[in-house]
C-alpha cells in the first residue's frame, strides 16, 4: 500500500495549478489589455465644431447634416439592387463589391455601404428605406459655408491621416482634422474636446450596454465659436475685382493688425471640398499648376517688390543721414551707373528729382542713387548692407510675419555673406547690386509683406503682427497680436515718405487711385518677371502691383494688390486698391466706369501666352 | 459519541459551498441583462439537480456500508449495460451518442459509471485473498477498469474514457507493482517527445539512451543488462512509431490542433486555439480581485465557450480574480486530502478503495478541467466536479459523497 500517494499527488496538483493561476492572475499584466480588446468599444462622442464669423458677425461656417447609408449585412433581405444603384448613382458591381465587404467586416455589426450622401439624395432615399430591410441612415455633421469666397482663408477640414494619429494622439482613425487655414490655426478651438463612452460588447461585436454602467465616461467640451478681422463683403469684392487675373490683395487695419481681407485668384468655393465629390474636386484643383487654386497667392506668392520697395529704401537712407529730403539728383531718363551699364527711366531727360519727386514720379535715377550711398557709404559695404538688411527685418521682410495662418513664405532680403558668396574677394558695391535700389533684384516679398509694409508707414513707424482672428466667443486673443513690433526708423523720417506717396495719388504715377473725399497715398510697382518655358528662361508681362494706405490721417485701411502681368502698377492694381478703399471707407463705389472697367477686365489672354507654343510679345 | 457529532459535516459543507459558488457563476455565465429568463431556466434545472442530489444524500446515510458491498457487482452491471443501452434508446448530441433523453432531462450514464467502477473496484480489491500485486488479480482490475472505458471511447467520448482510466491511480496506491506506473510514466513521456520532434528523433534518442546504459556499466553486469535492454529499446521502438501512426492516421485532425496548439506547434488564436485563448485571456484579465460579479468583459460578451459547463472556472478568475480561483482551488483540496484521509481511518479495503475511487475522480477531473482552462492540458471536454452545469455529473458526485458521508459516519460504529 502506498499511503502516501495521494496525498502527494493531491498537493503537487494544487501547487501547479496554484502557480500557473499566480501567473496568469497575478504576474502578467497582457491579458487585461487583451480582453478591454475584444470586449470594449471606446465610443467617441463629439461636440459640434464652431462656427466661424466675419468681423461684422456675418455666418460664414457652419456645420450641416451629412447622411451614411448603413448596413447590417445579417439583416439584409431580398431587395430591388437596381432600385438602389439608380438612387445612389452606384453600378451593380460597386454596390455588391461593398456590400461584400461589409460581410466581411461584420455580419452583426453595422458597417457604412455609402458615405456622405447630400440633403438632395437622403430625401430620395428616405422615402425608400422600408424597401431595404438591414440598412439604415445615419447622421453626421459636415461643414456648411456661407460664402463662395475666402476659401484660402477659411481652409477645410478632412479626415486625419496615419501621419496626424502617429503625431497627435487626440485624434483616431475616421476623425475629422482642421486642414487648411484658419481650420487648421483654430483646430483645437473649433473641436472642442470630444467625449468618450465605454460600451460592453460581445463575441459577435454586437453592443450589448455601457462598460461598467458608464462610470469610465466622459463627457465633451463644447467647441468655441470664432470670430475673424475679415470683412466677407470686402473679401467678395475683392474677388470680384480680381476675377479673370491673378493676383491677389491683402488690406490690413493699421491700427490693430487685423486683416480685413486676403484675396488670391483664381479661387474656390469652400463647398466645392464638401461631401462625396470631394476628392475628384481636390484631384483637380491639386493638378491644375497652371492657375494653382491651392496657392494662396496673398499669402505665399513671393515676388520682387518693385517700385513701392523704393519707400523703403528712402527711410533707411534718411534713417542712415545719406540723404536730405532737399536733396536732388539729375535723371536723363535713366543714367549709367557704371560703365556702359545704363539703368533706364521714365523721367523726361534733364529732370531735378528730390526725395518727394523720387517717389511720386518713381525715379529709377534718385533711388539708385541713394540706393549707392547708402551702399558705399565710408565704403564699408558689408556693414552697410547688413545694416540696410537688418531695417528691413524691423519691418518684417525676409522672415515669417508670424501671423495665424498655416501657408506663407518669408521673401527674402539679401545681407553681406549672401553677395559675398555671389562676388568673391569683396567685388561688389553698391552698383554691384544696384537693382535692389527699385525693388528689383534679390528681393523678394510676399503681398502681405507689401501690405505690411504699408501698414507700417501709415502707422509711421510701428505694425502689430497680421492676424486672422478678432475674438474666440468674444474674448480671447493671443497677447502677441496686441503688441507693437517697431521698426529702427525713427518717427520723423516717415512724414517725408507719406508726403511723397500722397503725391503719387495726387500728381504721380496713381492719379487714377484718387477718390474725391479721401486722402490716399500710395506707390505704384511694374515688376519685370521671368518664366522657363521648355526650359529657357524668358520674360513674361510685367506684374502690375501697388501699395496704399487711406486716409493719410488717422488711415484705417492699408493694403497691397498685385496682379500677375498686369504690366503697369497703374493699369489695374492702383484702380483695384483704390476701389476697395472707397469701398471700405464709404460703403458704395460711385466710380462706376472704374469699377465696371475692373470687373470685367481680363488678362486671360495674357496668360494663355505661355501655354501657347508660340513666340510672343510682351508688354503690349 | 453523539451520532450527529460523527457526521462528516465539512465534508458536506464543501461540497454545498462549492456547488453554491458554482450556481452563483453558472448563472452569471449565462446571464443576459435583456433577457433574465435564459439564467432563470440555467438556474432551475441545476437546482433541481442538487435537490434530487441532496435528497439522495439523505436516503444513503440510512443504508448500511454492507449492502453497497453485497450488491457492487450488481450496481457495476447495470451501469454497463446502461451504457450498452445508448445504442438503442441513446440520443446523439454533437456527434456523441452519450445521452438519455428522458422528458425534458438528459442524463449520462457514463459519469455514474464512475461510481459504479469505484464500487466494483472496491468490491474486488476486497475480496477475501485479493491480492492486487498478483496479475491475476491486478488483470481483473484492469477489466473492470476497461469494459466502461471501452464503451464510452466507442460513443465517442475519449473524455470519459481518459477519466475512468484514471482510477488505475487507485490501483497504485493500492499496491499494484510499480513497474506499472514508470512504464506508464514512460510513455506519456514518448507519447510527448514523439509528437515534439517527430518519430525519427524520438528513436535516435531510444538508441543512444540505452546504448549508453549498456556501455557505461562495468562488462559483468553489462552483459546482464543486455537483453533486457535491448527488449524494452524494442518496445519503445514499437510505442514511438505506433504513436506517430496513430497521431497521423487515426486522430482526426481537432484532435491533433489541440495537441499542437498545447505544444505551441500552432498559434491561430481565430481557430483552433480560440477557446484556449479566450479562457486564458478571461482568468488572466481577472487579475488579484476580479472585475465583480456580473461585470466580466469576456464572460458579458461570451467569448469563451461553454462557459457555465467545462469552463466554468473562467468565470470565477474573470470575476472573482487570483483571490476567487484559490479559493476554489483550495476547497477542492481540502476536500480531496480530507477524503483520502478519511479512507485511510477505514476498516475495510471495500470502504477505503471506494473513499480513494471518490478522491481519485475528484482528482482527476479536477487536474484535467483546470488544466485545459489554464492551457497546461489538451482541449478535454469534461466538467469540473460540483461546479459546472449538468445534472448527471452533480448526480454523480452527490451519490459518491452520499456513500462516502455514510462510511464516515459508519466507520465509528
Amino acid at each position: 500500500m502506498r499511503t502516501r500517494f495521494f496525498t502527494i499527488a493531491i498537493g503537487l496538483l494544487s501547487l501547479v495549478l496554484f502557480l500557473r493561476l499566480f501567473n496568469l492572475q497575478i504576474l502578467s499584466d497582457e491579458y487585461g489589455n487583451l480582453s478591454l480588446k475584444n470586449s470594449v468599444l471606446k465610443q467617441y462622442v463629439y461636440p459640434e465644431r464652431g462656427y466661424v464669423f466675419d468681423r461684422n458677425g456675418t455666418l460664414l461656417i457652419s456645420n450641416q447634416p451629412m447622411y451614411d447609408l448603413m448596413v447590417i449585412p445579417k439583416n439584409l433581405k431580398v431587395f430591388d439592387t437596381l432600385d438602389l444603384c439608380e438612387m445612389l448613382r452606384l453600378t451593380k458591381v460597386e454596390l455588391e463589391d461593398r456590400l461584400y465587404k461589409a460581410k466581411r467586416y461584420s455580419l452583426r455589426a453595422p458597417s457604412v455601404l455609402l458615405n456622405q450622401i447630400s440633403k438632395q439624395d437622403y430625401a430620395v432615399l428616405q422615402e425608400k428605406m422600408w424597401k431595404f430591410p438591414g440598412m439604415y441612415i445615419q447622421r453626421k455633421s459636415v461643414r456648411q459655408y456661407h460664402t463662395n469666397v475666402a476659401s484660402n482663408i477659411l481652409g477645410y477640414i478632412s479626415e486625419v491621416n496615419n501621419y496626424d494619429i502617429q503625431t497627435n494622439p487626440y485624434y483616431v482613425k475616421g476623425e475629422l482634422i482642421g486642414r487648411q487655414g484658419v481650420e487648421k490655426t483654430y483646430e483645437k478651438i473649433l473641436r472642442g474636446k470630444k467625449g468618450v463612452s465605454y460600451l460592453q460588447r460581445d463575441k459577435f461585436n454586437r453592443i450589448i450596454g455601457p462598460y461598467k454602467n458608464g462610470m469610465l465616461d466622459t463627457l465633451p467640451t463644447a467647441a468655441q465659436d470664432l470670430t475673424l478681422s475679415i470683412d466677407i463683403a470686402l473679401q467678395e469684392y475683392g474677388t470680384a475685382l480680381l476675377a479673370n487675373k491673378r493676383g491677389g490683395i491683402l488690406a490690413i487695419e493699421p491700427n490693430t493688425g487685423e486683416i480685413l481681407m486676403s484675396v488670391s485668384t483664381p479661387t474656390y468655393d469652400p463647398n466645392a471640398l464638401v461631401g462625396r465629390e470631394r476628392s475628384t474636386l481636390f484631384e483637380a484643383l491639386k493638378k491644375d499648376t497652371l492657375n494653382r487654386y491651392l496657392f494662396d497667392r496673398s499669402l505665399q506668392g513671393q515676388y520682387a517688390p518693385g517700385s513701392p520697395f523704393k519707400v523703403l529704401n528712402a527711410l533707411v537712407a534718411l534713417e542712415e543721414g545719406v540723404v536730405d529730403p532737399k536733396m536732388s539728383f539729375k535723371c536723363y531718363g535713366g543714367h549709367y551707373y557704371a560703365r556702359n551699364q545704363f539703368m533706364a527711366c521714365k523721367c523726361s531727360p534733364g529732370s531735378k528729382n528730390t526725395l518727394n519727386k523720387g517717389i511720386y514720379r518713381s525715379c529709377n535715377t534718385y533711388f539708385s542713387n541713394v540706393y549707392r550711398r547708402i551702399i558705399d557709404k565710408d565704403n564699408a559695404v558689408e556693414e552697410n548692407i547688413n545694416n540696410w538688411h537688418n531695417h528691413l527685418r524691423s519691418f518684417g521682410l525676409g522672415n515669417y510675419l508670424g501671423y495665424d495662418h498655416p501657408v506663407g513664405q518669408p521673401g527674402y532680403v539679401p545681407n553681406a555673406n549672401f553677395y559675398n558668396l555671389w562676388y568673391p574677394n569683396q567685388r561688389w558695391r553698391g552698383a554691384t547690386i544696384v537693382s535692389n535700389a527699385i525693388g528689383q533684384g534679390e528681393i523678394l516679398m510676399t503681398p502681405i509683406q507689401l501690405a505690411n509694409v504699408a501698414t507700417t508707414i501709415a502707422n509711421r513707424g510701428y505694425f502689430f503682427t497680421p492676424h486672422f482672428v478678432r475674438g474666440v466667443q468674444g474674448d480671447f486673443i493671443d497677447p502677441k497680436y496686441k503688441t507693437k513690433r517697431t521698426t529702427t526708423i525713427s518717427k520723423e523720417h516717415f512724414t517725408h515718405v507719406v508726403e511723397g506717396m500722397a503725391d503719387v495719388v495726387r500728381r504721380g504715377t496713381a492719379r487714377v487711385a484718387a477718390i474725391p473725399g479721401i486722402e490716399v497715398c500710395g506707390k505704384t510697382g511694374t515688376i519685370e518677371n521671368f518664366t522657363k518655358i521648355d526650359g529657357v528662361r524668358t520674360q513674361l508681362t510685367d506684374h502690375s502691383v501697388f501699395i496704399a494706405f487711406a486716409p493719410k490721417d488717422n488711415p484705417k485701411i492699408a493694403l497691397a494688390v498685385i496682379v500677375e502681368n498686369g504690366y503697369w502698377g497703374g493699369r489695374w492694381a492702383a484702380p483695384i486698391a483704390s476701389l476697395v478703399i472707397e469701398k471700405y471707407l464709404k460703403g458704395t463705389v460711385k466710380r462706376k466706369w472704374l469699377e465696371q472697367r475692373m470687373l470685367n477686365g481680363s488678362l486671360e489672354a495674357e496668360y494663355a501666352k505661355v501655354t501657347s507654343n508660340k513666340p510672343f510679345e510682351i508688354n503690349e | 459519541m453523539n451520532k450527529y457529532l460523527r457526521f462528516d459535516w465539512v465534508s458536506l459543507f464543501l461540497y454545498l459551498i462549492l456547488v453554491g459558488i458554482g450556481l452563483a457563476n453558472i448563472y452569471s455565465a449565462v446571464y443576459d441583462a435583456e433577457n433574465t429568463a435564459i439564467a432563470t431556466s440555467f438556474m432551475q434545472k441545476q437546482l433541481i439537480s442538487l435537490g434530487i442530489g441532496l435528497i439522495l444524500i439523505f436516503l444513503f446515510q440510512f443504508i448500511d456500508v454492507k449492502f453497497f458491498e453485497r450488491y457492487a457487482s450488481i450496481l457495476f452491471l447495470v451501469s454497463i449495460m446502461s451504457l450498452l443501452g445508448l445504442w438503442v434508446f441513446g440520443t446523439e448530441v454533437s456527434g456523441a451518442r452519450s445521452w438519455y433523453t428522458i422528458g425534458g432531462f438528459s442524463l449520462q450514464p457514463s459519469e455514474f459509471a464512475k461510481v459504479g467502477v469505484a464500487l466494483a473496484l472496491a468490491k474486488h480489491l476486497g475480496g477475501f485473498n485479493t491480492q492486487i500485486s498478483k496479475p491475476r488479480d491486478y488483470m481483473g482490475a484492469f477489466v473492470i477498469m476497461a469494459i466502461p472505458a471501452l464503451l464510452t471511447i466507442l460513443q465517442p467520448d475519449p473524455g470519459t474514457a481518459i477519466i475512468l482510466l484514471g482510477f488505475f491511480l487507485v490501483l497504485h496506491a493500492e499496491g499494484l507493482p510499480v513497474f506499472f506506473f514508470y512504464a506508464i510514466l514512460c510513455l506519456l513521456g514518448l507519447f510527448i517527445l514523439t509528437l515534439l520532434i517527430g518519430s525519427f528523433g524520438t528513436l535516435i534518442i531510444i538508441s543512444v539512451l540505452a546504448t549508453l546504459i549498456v556501455v557505461l556499466q562495468k562488462k559483468r553486469i553489462a552483459k546482464k543488462l543486455l537483453r533486457p535492454v535491448i527488449l524494452i529499446g524494442i518496445v519503445c521502438a514499437a510505442f514511438t512509431l505506433s504513436v506517430s501512426y496513430i497521431f497521423e492516421n487515426v486522430f482526426e485532425q481537432r484532435h491533433r490542433d489541440r495537441f499542437n496548439i498545447l505544444l505551441g506547434k500552432e498559434v491561430d488564436m481565430r481557430g483552433v486555439g480560440y477557446n484556449i485563448n479566450q479562457s486564458q485571456i478571461a482568468i488572466g484579465s481577472g487579475g488579484g480581485f476580479g472585475k465583480g460579479y456580473l461585470q466580466g468583459t469576456q464572460t458579458k460578451g461570451g467569448f469563451v465557450p461553454e462557459q457555465q459547463t467545462d469552463y466554468i472556472f473562467t468565470t470565477v478568475g474573470e470575476e472573482w480574480g487570483f483571490f476567487g480561483t484559490v479559493v476554489v482551488l483550495g476547497l477542492f483540496t481540502i476536500l480531496m486530502l480530507r477524503i483520502v484521509k478519511t479512507a485511510y481511518k477505514q476498516k475495510t479495503t471495500f470502504s477505503r478503495v471506494f473513499c480513494l475511487g471518490f478522491a481519485c475522480m475528484l482528482f482527476i477531473h479536477v487536474a484535467i478541467n483546470l488544466g485545459m482552462v489554464l492551457g497546461l492540458v489538451p482541449t478535454i471536454g469534461i466538467p469540473l466536479p460540483l461546479m459546472s452545469y449538468g445534472g448527471s455529473s452533480l448526480l454523480a458526485f452527490s451519490i459518491f459523497l452520499g456513500i462516502y458521508l455514510r462510511m464516515y459516519y459508519q466507520r465509528i460504529q
